[in-house]
């Protein structure tokens, strides 16, 4: 789906490069959020306390294991769209903007690769 | 822009800023959703970290445990749930702006209050149910 005006697709670039689709993308992973982050909060609240053994086989369930990627995944693309936009509202000087944004980018990558990558070795 | 001039030619007017107007609960509730925005990135690093440190083992976890039961943790932790608290309730709020609701001034005040004295008891909420499950309470 796209909420893309015909402009902006003929262009192919967007309002303001892809304003749009940057904005578009931002709600949809926080709806998703929404149900990820609640299920996020109880299995914290459910690993509060727990041996090493109890930790580990809570994320060995095949669903816990899911939904926290799943969870992980989300917030990491929320949070690489919000960090954009806050480096494009504070940081003017071209060379050091691109550069953030590339920093901002890969770190999104390796919370998202690193997190699910762990959670794999635990949940196989 | 890309054009602009680093250091320009005299100093242009400015419109004014945050210095300038009063603090309306809007203007707070926007700039504490960016600043726990933010702050939330630290809190996904704790995440990789926890379930990083779970893949390696006892040692790993340990550490980790540790950390997060030392008192610098614990506030940490205490400010990590207030801004997912804080964050979701007022995402809800601007997903209700997006579909045209809650715009009025005396609306968007009243739900800026509510969303800080929710995210307020949302993050203690956290806390009490976690200390619970610690045993300590």
């Amino acid at each position: 789906m796209s909420v893309r005006t015909p402009y902006s697709r003929v262009q192919g670039l967007g309002a303001a490069r892809s304003g749009t689709q940057h904005f578009w993308l931002q709600r949809a992973s926080a709806v998703a959020l929404i149900p990820l982050s609640i299920w996020f909060a109880y299995a914290a609240i459910q690993l509060v306390g727990l041996s090493y053994e109890e930790a580990f086989s809570f994320l060995h369930e095949p669903f816990n294991a899911l939904a926290l990627a799943l969870f992980v995944l989300a917030a990491a693309y929320h949070m690489t769209l919000g960090l954009q936009v806050v480096i494009e509202d504070y940081v003017h000087t071209e060379g050091t903007k691109l550069a953030l944004l590339l920093v901002n980018k890969a770190f999104g990558w390796i919370i998202a690769a690193a997190s699910v990558f762990a959670i794999l070795r635990i949940a196989l | 822009m890309s054009n602009t001039p680093d250091t320009p030619a005299r100093e242009r007017p400015l419109s004014p800023f945050t210095s300038i107007y009063r603090w309306p609960v809007t203007m707070a509730t926007s700039i504490t959703h960016r600043i726990t925005g933010v702050g939330m990135a630290l809190g996904l690093i704790l995440v990789a970290w926890l379930v990083i440190a779970l893949a390696n083992g006892p040692g790993a976890y340990e550490t980790f445990t540790d950390a997060a039961q030392s008192p610098l943790g614990r506030l940490v932790l205490f400010g990590f749930a207030w801004a997912v608290s804080f964050h979701l309730f007022n995402g809800i709020r601007h997903l209700a702006w997006d579909m045209g609701f809650g715009f009025k001034l005396p609306t968007a005040s009243a739900t800026g209050i509510g969303v800080y004295v929710l995210s307020i008891l949302g993050a203690i909420g956290l806390f009490v149910l976690a200390y619970c499950k610690a045993g300590l309470l």
